[in-house]
């Protein structure tokens, strides 16, 4: 894992190059850095994402492991998505993560870059709601097609079978009422 | 003897036996069940009594159609292969060596559900799924049985969320199999039960097995205490009427 | 709707495309969709899901020419049981349960990632002997998963016997789970912290019992299979994938290994003890169906040796951390201790409270690797738990691989691929 003082610099560097392409009005991609239990975490700006993991691969973390979302509800913004990127050279991990908020959760897709996202932002989008632009094929992937809702949200009902006891048992199937 | 068939087949005759031999056939038949002996000397002599019972009980199986048909349907089950998740690693257990199902002629399992006449439904059925399930449990011709195999099928099992139904919310099912993933020695008792069912054998359920009829509790309707409603109408703790199984 | 513009039987027309597209017989509509050129000559046909060759609940949409397989187009979620969310209900300790249940084949890994990731958050030591017996069921859990990814591939590809030898040696192993934990599958035997319970008296000599002829046995399926004629006809140089493209799929794991990337969580970044351990990493050359199989293959005899290992250097101690706050304590205790009872009490109804934060805890599953992203904040049950399935990922790569591949090619391919759609579909 890069360690505290590496992630900082990679921070840096992305404030530093990324931040310049764009102007100084732009501002950095980079909102926070987080340094826990031994790996290291970026807070990128959803509209940069994709500049940041070309620079990340380009320095060497060229395999995604995961990309998954986050439900931060009540906090806004509060639709989160992870990426996690390996280093297979130097055995390295890091995290980078943007937030969105749940009125536009939108964000570019990475799947051309990354071919492996393409199942997995998929299954963003199908339990979060979250609508990545520029996917090949953004279709609800675990869910039935029409299905309304996006279950992962933190105030979606878990929803199930109530259990039956002898006071709700006249309400159960099977029974005359 | 006069020859047996009345003319060649083919023709309006043929294929026909002459009714003097099969009077003949008949009447030794019936010296057999009796216990004659057609060489012997004397082959009318036939037994009486308590000699009669025991060679008709040692010689003669007596039966329904109903009974032989149930019988020959239960000892050939053809399941279809329905594994959906880790119950199916279970079932495919049963077919393995060491509790194997082929022991009671179970072992054809058919792909195609045309073909098959046991659905066991080993697994966790999402609501993706169900639509699925019914359409194949149509496609089986009758007689069809099911069997839902471990507690997410039964019910949601371990599940209890959006994303699960319990079988028995859309298709009918004859045996539940508890576990998680049942045994499977456990599914093989499923089964074999659902086996007892087809052959109508009457040993289902606790109440059967445990001499516990009558022994149920009755609670009175809100109308009153006791009297003709309260046995009529039971309420909280349901007691099934006689020969009913559902309650077991 | 059918080309001639009729609505296809049995549908109406409120229903959603999608209900019309699952109720049609002909997928002319599909067809329509997947945009070919010439349709006349290409053949869209549902595989699935209910199908005894597609290992689970995987429905494929094929498009052949002939019999040569266009394009493939895997509809997943049929067994969707919504772990995740349900997780997310459960008190830590819970949630174990839950989670085993996922990739229904490897249900220590899926604990282990688990568990893994919650000590992470609680900053929590587990016992150099929990955590050899924690490796110990693992690689156990590993040979059984490739005995029935073994016997379930050799009955798809028609060499029905196999299925019968790898479940005989799937039943000892199981014989010896229960016999450590009281249940043969889904056995809640890795606890955050350690392990539930030590082994008993008997299983180590049990487990040397097995590990003596297991080698053998794995040389007797050997015999079987890697110089038949069929197995090489069907399998030797057929769907070859390079290691970049599966590298830029996300896929990891014995897929990997075969196409010569020898990239195995327990070498390069190791855990649980795994650093103690002597064994190799099989690598495959070309990267078809041939090495994927051989590799499984050779992995069951580097497990064999990996439990051997651990078997042998089973050091003393606890079994579970000590820690009375995140681990019951032994109930001898509760008689005589009154922190013991009030400790066992809030374990047992609230359950421990972790740290906020969030963690990612990567290990090496027999399909790849399985990741367990758990966040934490601050109360008895996870705020989110995810769990990067291996098999999930690795089924992008199967279009790649069946491309311009026969029908029988591509049922080779998916058994070989090994998916456990309890973990694709979560």
């Amino acid at each position: 894992m890069p360690d505290a003082t590496g992630l900082e610099l990679i921070a840096q560097e992305l404030r530093r190059t990324e931040g310049a392409e764009e102007g100084a009005s732009a501002g950095s991609p980079v909102i926070e850095t987080l340094f826990f239990r031994g790996r290291g975490t970026l807070l990128v700006e959803p509209g940069r994402i994709r500049a940041v993991l070309a620079h990340l691969r380009s320095r060497g973390y060229a395999f995604m492991s995961s990309l998954h979302g986050v439900d931060h509800h009540p906090h806004e913004p509060r639709l989160g998505v992870v990426y996690e990127l390996l280093d297979m050279q130097r055995v390295d991990r890091i995290t980078v993560k943007l937030a969105l908020a749940s009125d536009a959760p939108e964000v570019d897709s990475v799947t051309d870059e990354w071919p492996t996202a393409d199942h997995q932002e998929r299954e963003v989008y199908d339990m979060f709601g979250v609508v990545f632009r520029g996917h090949p094929d953004l279709r609800r992937i675990l869910m039935p097609e029409d299905y309304e809702g996006h279950p992962q949200r933190r105030d979606f009902p878990i929803g199930g079978e109530p259990v039956i006891f002898t006071y709700n048992e006249r309400q159960s199937l099977g029974s005359a009422e | 003897m006069k020859r047996e068939l009345l003319g060649p087949p083919g023709t309006g005759l043929g294929g026909r036996v002459d009714p003097d031999v099969l009077r003949v056939r008949n009447l030794n038949a019936r010296q057999l069940l009796r216990g004659g002996d057609l060489e012997g000397p004397n082959p009318s002599a036939h037994l009486e009594g308590a000699d009669f019972e025991r060679h008709v009980e040692e010689s003669v199986m007596t039966t329904t159609l109903e009974k032989a048909v149930a019988w020959a349907r239960s000892n050939s089950f053809f399941p279809a292969t329905f594994g959906l998740a880790c119950c199916a690693i279970e079932m495919m257990s049963i077919v393995a060596a060491r509790v194997d199902v082929a022991r009671f002629g179970f072992e054809a399992f058919r792909a195609s559900p045309r073909q098959a006449d046991l659905l066991i439904l080993s697994g966790r059925v999402s609501i993706k799924m169900a639509p699925i399930v019914r359409r194949i449990y149509d496609q089986m011709l009758e007689p069809k049985w099911a069997i839902s195999m471990g507690a997410c099928c039964s019910s949601t099992g371990v599940f209890n969320n959006y994303a699960l139904v319990p079988a028995d919310k859309f298709m009918p099912i004859d045996v539940h199999v508890p576990g998680c993933p049942p045994r499977p020695e456990a599914l093989m008792h499923g089964v074999l039960k659902l086996r007892k069912m087809v052959q109508d054998d009457p040993d289902m359920g606790w109440r059967e097995r445990y001499d516990a009829r009558g022994t149920e509790e009755v609670i009175p309707t809100v109308g009153g205490l006791g009297g003709v409603d309260a046995f009529q109408e039971p309420a909280a703790v349901s007691v099934p009427p006689e020969g009913d199984t559902a309650g077991a | 709707m059918s080309p001639t513009g009729q609505a296809t039987p049995g549908t109406s027309p409120s229903m959603s495309d999608y209900r019309r597209r699952e109720q049609s017989i002909t997928l002319s509509s599909v067809e329509e969709q997947l945009d070919q050129a010439s349709t006349e000559e290409l053949l869209t046909l549902n595989f699935g899901p209910h199908h005894p060759a597609t290992h689970g609940v995987l429905r494929l949409l094929v498009t052949l020419q002939g019999e040569i397989v266009r394009e493939i187009k895997p509809i997943i979620g049929y067994v969707h049981t919504g772990i995740e969310k349900t997780a997310e209900d459960k008190a830590y300790w819970k949630v174990i349960p839950v989670i085993e249940r996922m990739d229904y084949l490897s249900y220590y890994f899926n604990a282990y990632a688990y568990c893994g990731a919650v000590e992470t958050l609680l900053e929590v030591e587990v016992p150099k002997r929990a955590q050899y017996l924690r490796v110990i069921h693992m690689e156990l859990n590993r040979i059984m998963s490739h005995l029935v990814w073994l016997g379930t591939s050799a009955l798809d590809l028609g060499a029905i016997s196999m299925f019968w030898y790898c479940f005989r040696e799937r039943e000892k192993i199981l014989d010896l789970f229960e016999m450590s934990s009281g249940q043969r599958m889904h056995t809640r035997y890795f606890q955050v912290g350690g392990v539930i319970e030590d082994i008993p008296s008997g299983f180590a000599h049990k487990l040397n019992g097995l590990l003596e002829e297991m080698p053998s046995r794995i040389d007797q399926y050997g015999a079987l299979l890697n110089s038949n004629e069929i197995v090489l006809q069907r399998l030797r140089g057929i769907c070859p994938l390079d290691a970049q493209t599966l590298l830029s799929l996300g896929v990891t794991g014995p897929l990997l290994r075969a196409a010569g990337n020898p990239w195995d969580l327990r070498k390069a970044d190791p855990y649980c003890s795994y650093e103690d351990f002597d064994f190799k990493i099989p690598v495959g050359t070309v990267g078809d169906n041939y090495d994927r199989y051989a590799c499984r293959l050779a992995e069951m005899y580097e497990s064999v040796k990996i439990v051997q290992q651990a078997l042998d250097g089973l050091p003393e101690g606890p079994h579970i951390t000590e820690d009375r706050k995140v681990a019951l304590p032994p109930r001898h205790e509760l008689a005589t201790s009154m922190e013991a009872l009030i400790h066992h009490f809030k374990l047992v109804t609230e359950g421990f409270r972790v740290p906020p934060g969030e963690v990612y805890f990567p290990i090496e599953s027999p399909r790849g690797e399985l990741g367990c992203f758990v966040r934490s904040d601050g109360s008895s049950k996870p705020a989110r738990v995810h769990m990067r399935d291996p098999s999930f990922v690795n089924l992008q790569s199967f279009s790649h691989m069946a491309k311009g591949a026969y029908i029988a090619d591509l049922i080779a391919t998916l058994a070989m691929l090994d998916p456990i759609l309890g973990g694709i579909d979560r």
